[in-house]
């Protein structure tokens, strides 16, 4: 490489830098100002106010609910993906008719704007005419009079929330992992099948093993994609009934963007910081492990 | 056409790292044919990306035509270069694929068809012009990319191993293909090959690389019959020279100068007994494999090569007279593993 | 013998049984999108009626009223416009820097594109509460320029790091035979590098797209106004008249803006894949 071209080079990359560092890394820095001052629209001036805005958040109980929300929300809703995706992963591993139909069709609910998906979910789950409660009433599951309140029922919001999510992100995981799975070198198979190995050992002893860091891929993505949403929830219950379905990102909003106070909407958003570290921590060592082998 | 000059020329990748090229002097004659040879890593490709602009010496001057060209970019240099992968430009057909050094340079439009016409006939390309890269066999990319390097007629030419992606077959008759062409145009040719068969076949100068190091610069006669050093005596050659070495001297011969002693003339030769490990038999000639007895370098392992046709029959684990002629005999300094002169040898 | 053809028969009903069922969860609302666009209302609001069939003739009603006196048209018109800007905004940034990071930064290109890779991972749940005070300082708050300013912190990021592996993917002869051929570096890029990369960079078009119609906190949170709202936005916040929801024009909305998305994804979905999986897939 000859010394101009790295000059050309610093200046091509230059303007994407500078671009990026305007919207995303001086915001990001401005996030963790706002979360120790007292900044709230329309408000001029900046005072810092050390921890304050941490102390109040913590002591609030629409936090701690969100919290525990957002943990909760993201650790049921990767499990169910991630089961999900392997089985159908397996299923669309091989060639059949209506493979492409059937792609277009799994692959909805990921390419639908999710505000719009989860709109669709509104109406499914909604309080009268709810499909799937016609069905259950059909069975003579529920009483025609007292159909479950799926958005309006604490417990139940929750599972419909957690649903909702895995809906969505069931299909980003499935083509990940077929990725993963078609990566396999089709020798290694056949040798384990020459050896005498069943589909059950095949699966546990080598498809498994050799598709994690492909597994590892789809569960962080899924994690961020889930743990940083605000919008499944801001569709459907717009956090309620009481909070019961309040997630970190969604109380952020109301109370930085609806309530005006920037400081402490800024202090909630700052606890998705140490998780989406670690992620980014655990993502760089699975490419560099990757990169090994 | 012009003369190619490198003066104490170094490449270092990457800091406290061996040189891949290492303080090279060379100097081309006008027209000549030279070759570059060595394995892989030995920093011949690495001196023929410096001499064309796409890498920077580290140290060290690289002077086209007398001109110092160290500043200079590829385009600025008036060279033309031919790629291992023959590097055709895959969303152009082929006239634009030659035309395209023209264009690049600002030739004036109207001359474009008349000298890819001069070109594409030269090489026989005539009826591929409108042609895509992916639509050639190997044996028609590489003419294009030969016309697409002599059209702008270049001061030097360049070529990286440009008959390794071919087939065996393809490759002796495209070998002879370029050697008619290069004596057709006569411009002055750097050609890197790690093959030795094509360096012997086509240089009318070698340039023997390893590790950065030239080793030996010579006539393919010169590299071959007497090599500079015991890197040169092995590379070169298939099978390569025998060296029998036992610290204090180190004493070369070429297979095929080890010979049953009956066909040896009435020269001054070296008697050896030769016993038999194993025959090789390769159709129009034999290699024998086996230790020698007795001398100082008794149980050395030694091969030697015979015509298929000599009236011989070799059993083996038996022993055999061999002799060498003395004047094939090759000396090296069993230290720096350099050539010394042939001196007054004792074999006991 | 027969226990084999047994077992592939089971093999074979255990896949069907697989594929069906997930083909019917991921794709059921979309069918009830479909069904519920075009019932005629004492159809859909009938508790008595089996609501997976017509039991009344089929209407455009919704349709019509979704086109006709909705603002949809126009939240359509600005996706689309936005989305056309943020596509030329991203193009301009990204291919010469992923043309950069791919080429001609050496080791240092290797850091930088996997800080370009971390910055995908920055929410705009994060960002976009000190990102409002940016808006509103800037006085683009309340208009479509808002997130014309702000989508490429993600389009970026995202067609860098999709471009850069296009780039390495291409042989480094080419563009070494381009400069003895008489370019420049520059020249080289333009004239050898973007014309090969075509294919490459249609797919970064598609998905910046994309990712603009699928962005819903940062319209929301910037732009107030129903007339300079993104469809993501416009249709689940502006469709719902105080309490009423017009179930019928509402799905019809989210089964028009959603479908053509999707088919389009479904054509380019080896290279989106490949923007995820970082050299855990060779």
């Amino acid at each position: 490489m000859r010394r101009g071209d790295r000059w050309l080079g610093i200046g091509m990359f230059a303007p994407a830098l500078l671009y990026i560092i305007a919207v995303v890394g001086l915001p990001l820095v401005m996030a963790f100002l706002y979360s120790v001052g007292d900044v709230k629209v329309g408000s001029v001036g900046y005072h810092f106010v050390g921890l304050d805005n941490f102390r109040s958040v913590l002591q609030s109980p629409s936090f701690r609910k969100s919290l525990g929300n957002s943990f909760i929300f993201t650790i049921s809703s990767q499990l169910i993906v991630i089961i999900g995706a392997h089985m159908l992963a397996l299923a669309l591993n091989r060639r059949f008719r209506g493979r492409g139909l059937v792609r277009f069709l799994i692959l909805l609910p990921w390419v639908t704007p999710m505000s719009l998906g989860s709109f669709g979910w509104k109406w499914i789950l909604d309080s009268i005419y709810s499909v799937i409660n016609w069905v259950l009433v059909q069975a003579h599951l529920v009483r025609p009079f007292d159909p479950p309140m799926w958005l309006g029922e604490p417990a139940l919001a929750m599972i419909s929330v957690i649903s909702v999510h895995a809906w969505r992100l069931l299909p980003f995981s499935t083509v990940i992992l077929l990725a993963g799975l078609t990566a396999i070198p089709k020798d290694i198979p056949e040798a384990a099948a020459v050896d005498g190995a069943g589909f059950w050992r095949t699966l546990f002893q080598i498809t498994i093993p050799m598709m994690l860091p492909i597994v590892n891929v789809a569960v962080l993505f899924g994690v961020i994609f889930t743990f940083t949403d605000m919008i499944v929830v801001y569709i459907l219950t717009r956090g309620g009934p009481y909070d019961s379905t309040q997630v970190l990102p969604s109380l952020a909003f109301f109370t930085g963007i609806i309530g005006s106070d920037l400081s402490e909407g800024a202090a909630i958003s700052v606890f998705l910081v140490p998780l989406l570290a670690l992620i980014a921590y655990l993502m760089l060592r699975s490419a560099r492990r990757a990169e090994v082998t | 056409m012009a003369v190619v000059e490198t003066r104490n020329l170094t490449k270092v990748f990457k800091h406290g790292q061996a040189p891949a090229v290492n303080d090279v002097n060379l100097e081309s004659r006008e027209g000549e044919f030279l070759v570059f040879l060595g394995p892989s890593g030995s920093g011949k490709t690495t001196l023929l990306r410096m001499i064309a602009g796409l890498e920077e010496p580290t140290s060290g001057e690289i002077r086209i035509g007398g001109v110092i060209v160290n500043n200079l970019t590829p385009r600025e240099r008036r060279i033309a270069m031919v790629f291992q992968s023959y590097a055709l430009y895959p969303h152009l057909s082929v006239y634009n694929n030659i035309a395209f050094p023209l264009k690049a340079q600002k030739v004036p439009k109207e001359v474009h068809k008349q000298k890819v016409d001069w070109a594409s006939g030269l090489l026989g390309i005539g009826h591929l012009l409108e042609r895509k890269p992916r639509e050639l066999s190997g044996g028609e990319r590489q003419r294009v990319a030969l016309a697409r390097a002599i059209v702008r007629e270049p001061t030097v030419f360049l070529l990286d191993e440009p008959l390794s992606n071919l087939d065996a077959k393809l490759r002796a008759s495209a070998r002879e293909e370029l050697e008619l062409f290069h004596r057709r145009i006569g411009t002055t040719t750097i050609y890197v090959t790690h093959d030795q068969i094509e360096a012997m076949a086509m240089g009318d100068r070698i340039v023997v690389l390893h590790e950065g190091y030239v080793r030996q610069v010579g006539t393919p006669r010169e590299v071959y019959d007497d090599p500079a050093d015991t890197f040169v005596a092995t590379f070169l050659g298939s099978p390569p020279m025998n060296l029998l070495t036992d610290g204090a001297a180190t004493v070369g011969f070429r297979p095929e100068h080890l010979v049953p002693a009956e066909l040896v003339g009435n020269v001054p030769k070296v008697p050896l007994r030769f016993r038999m490990k194993n025959v090789e038999y390769l159709g129009a000639e034999k290699i024998l494999y086996g230790s020698l007895e007795g001398t100082r370098f008794a149980d050395k392992e030694v091969l030697a090569r015979i015509a298929s046709s000599a009236p011989t029959f070799y059993e083996l684990d038996k022993t055999y007279d061999f002799s060498v002629p003395e004047q094939e005999l090759r000396f090296f300094d069993p230290q720096t593993e350099k050539r010394i002169p042939p001196q007054a040898f004792s074999w006991q | 013998m027969v226990r084999g053809a047994g077992r592939k028969v089971l093999s074979s009903v255990t896949h069907w049984a697989v594929v069906v069922f997930f083909c019917v969860v991921l794709a059921f609302p979309f069918y009830w999108m479909a069904i519920t666009a075009f019932k005629r209302n004492t159809d859909l609001y009938n508790l008595e009626n089996n609501p997976f069939i017509f039991n009344e003739k089929p209407t455009l009603d919704h349709i019509r009223l979704l086109f006709g006196e909705t603002m949809f048209l126009r939240w359509l018109a600005n996706t689309a416009f936005v989305g056309v800007v943020v596509v030329g905004i991203t193009l301009l940034f990204a291919v010469p820097a992923a043309y950069a990071l791919a080429r001609l930064t050496g080791r240092w290109g290797e850091r930088l594109g996997i800080g370009i890779f971390l910055t995908y991972l920055i929410p705009p749940t994060l960002l976009f509460i000190p990102l409002s005070r940016v808006v509103a300082t800037l006085g683009l708050q309340d208009s479509i320029w808002s997130v014309v300013l702000v989508y490429p912190s993600f389009t970026i990021p995202f067609s860098t790091w999709l471009l850069m592996g296009f780039f390495k993917s291409i042989p480094r002869d080419l563009e070494d035979a381009a400069l003895v051929d008489g370019l420049t570096r520059f020249g080289a890029f333009i004239r050898m590098v973007i014309p090969i990369s075509i294919s490459g960079i249609l797919t970064v078009v598609i998905f910046t797209f994309t990712l603009v119609t699928q962005e819903f906190v940062y319209a929301l949170t910037f732009i107030s106004t129903e007339a300079n709202q993104m469809v993501g936005v416009g249709v689940p916040i502006f469709l719902v008249r105080g309490d009423v929801y017009y179930w019928g024009s509402l799905m019809a909305a989210c089964l028009i803006t959603s479908v053509p998305i999707g088919i389009v994804y479904n054509l380019f979905l080896d290279r989106f894949i490949a923007g995820f999986t970082v050299g855990a897939v060779k």
